[in-house]
């Protein structure tokens, strides 16, 4: 069985719960290397989203990614509004009119989405963003064949493990590229969100 | 923390309220999405020159707007670039029919953000990127130069260039032309607390400074210890020059810039350094500006720009400016 419109409410209502109960960590992540605002942008948005689908009832899982697209470009700000708003944009087109995502759809709304970030972004593994969360993550949605909940746990376990890497890395992307070596041993923030929004997906699949 | 504010959340807002009512005869603010106009637009045939930015540099970007500067400023919440939609709407309320020009500092949130509203706005854009913080040594393996004090000169020149009827093309050259000639770079005593973080952005012990500084309240490139005004004058002054180059004969604006938290005394004593390091080396001042321009909240520190100049430069660093922060030749 696939994924439903309500079933991708139900994970992003689970995203924005974790996102809110995040929030300090990823002040202070973002305080370490950036500016500290990480942390309070995606709350906003997050708590921005979470009227919207209160309020608006998307009749496709597309409509829901494409929702979930332009309230955070509208309410983010930052680098992440722009990089979550092309991610979910491009999610969204990936999936078109499907009532229902099955793992294949899945996966290709997840590769949607790197290539969305890394068009924005424009930057590669290594540079130490939420490309290094996100690459490994898109690689383990791809080699798994099972449910959708199997695919995106898959992801989630790789994004862990992809956001960790970037404690050693020397930022050359954002506002933590200005610090050079004074970068490394942190860990980035917007991979660390990459990373808490895959284990929420991940987490909503599993109790489907 | 300590500041004057009721509730961090609604900082920027609350503070647009206090702009509007200061300023009704030059601007008009919109709320949703939050937009500061000049309260005459849209000016009809005339390029619309739109800058946005963080929220916590004021009085840029809202406090130059006016007639010979912006007719439209974008404010985000502090420290985080505006969204697109504020870009477009702000594009859609200053639209005269000669399209719009839009000044975007070189961050990464900003750049994209900017580049998302040109995507979706439905007149004529373009956009050019200020890029003049010399602190950034490597551009190759860093986000690029940061815009920092030249945002300042560059609004104030190409605004006078749109008020005197200057197309769109002729706003973009003379922009990119003024972004080529002006370097900066900064310096902080303290570091700053945003609103919603309500600790220190780094820490600095009390015999320390940091050199190379953006206007987040980031970290810069290097620690030192506390020198006297004229070794911190020259530990900015020296690289700018190097950078351009500038040389003997060239005539410059010198802009000393506050960072919100050191008042005029010092920033003073500071431009007189920088005047009298500048004749030295054979160096033209023409004009000046000195006081907090861009800022970064209560930050104690300060920041130069040299810009070279030439005869068109001069004549629209001198034409008429009415904004809340900057106001001549009216």
């Amino acid at each position: 069985m696939g994924c439903t419109a309500a079933d991708v409410v139900a994970a992003l209502r689970l995203a924005a719960g974790v996102i809110q109960e995040h929030r300090d960590e990823l002040v202070r992540l973002d305080q370490a290397i950036g500016d500290a605002d990480h942390g309070e942008n995606m709350r906003r948005g997050f708590t921005a989203l979470l009227s919207r689908l209160d309020s608006e009832e998307a009749t496709s899982p597309g409509k829901v990614l494409k929702l979930v697209a332009t309230t955070l470009i509208s309410t983010v700000g930052g680098a992440a509004g722009p990089l979550y708003g092309t991610a979910f944009l491009r999610a969204s087109a990936a999936v078109g009119d499907l009532q229902e995502l099955d793992c294949d759809a899945v996966a290709r709304a997840l590769q949607a989405a790197l290539d969305g970030v890394v068009a924005r972004g424009k930057a590669v593994v290594g540079d130490k963003t939420m490309v290094d969360a996100l690459t490994p993550a898109i690689a383990a949605a791809a080699s798994v064949d099972g449910s959708v909940a199997a695919v995106l746990s898959a992801a989630a376990d790789a994004a862990a493990e992809g956001a960790e890497s970037t404690v050693p890395m020397v930022a050359r992307k954002g506002r933590a590229s200005y610090l050079g070596e004074r970068s490394a041993g942190h860990l980035d923030p917007g991979a660390r969100s990459t990373a808490l929004l895959l284990r929420a997906f991940a987490d909503a699949a599993a109790k489907a | 923390m300590k500041k004057i504010i009721n509730d961090p959340e609604t900082v920027v807002q609350d503070a647009l309220r206090g702009m509007q009512a200061a300023h009704p005869d030059l601007l008009s603010v919109h709320y949703d999405p939050a937009v500061v106009v000049r309260a005459d637009a849209p000016a009809q045939g005339k390029v619309a020159i739109i800058s946005g930015g963080g929220s916590g540099h004021e009085p840029l970007h809202g406090g130059f707007v006016g007639r010979g500067m912006l007719d439209a400023a974008c404010p985000g919440a502090v420290f985080t670039s505006p969204t697109p939609d504020q870009v477009a709407s702000a594009v859609s309320l200053t639209d005269g029919g000669a399209g719009a020009l839009l000044i975007v500092k070189n961050y990464t949130g900003d750049v994209m953000n900017f580049e998302m509203a040109g995507e979706i706005a439905d007149s004529e854009v373009r956009s050019v990127v200020i890029d003049d913080d010399v602190a950034v040594q490597d551009s190759l393996y860093t986000a690029g130069r940061r815009g920092v004090g030249g945002t300042v000169l560059l609004e104030k020149i190409v605004g006078a260039a749109a008020d005197r009827g200057d197309s769109l093309d002729a706003c973009v050259a003379l922009a990119e032309r003024v972004i080529a000639s002006v370097r900066s770079m900064g310096l902080a005593l303290t570091a700053c607390t945003v609103p919603h973080v309500g600790t220190p952005s780094f820490e600095l012990a009390d015999d320390e400074m940091e050199i190379g500084i953006g206007i987040h309240g980031e970290p810069g490139r290097q620690r030192v210890p506390v020198g006297t005004a004229s070794e911190m004058v020259s530990a900015l002054l020296d690289p700018i020059l190097e950078d351009l180059p500038f040389s003997s004969g060239d005539r410059v604006l010198l802009f000393t810039n506050g960072m919100g938290g050191t008042p005029l005394i010092e920033l003073y004593l500071a431009h007189g350094i920088a005047e009298q390091l500048l004749a030295d080396r054979g160096i033209m001042v023409e004009r000046r500006l000195v006081g907090p321009f861009i800022t970064s909240l209560e930050m104690q520190g300060m920041s130069l720009t040299l810009l070279k100049l030439d005869d068109e430069m001069v004549s629209l660093w001198d034409a008429p400016v009415h904004t809340p922060a900057l106001r001549w030749g009216v």
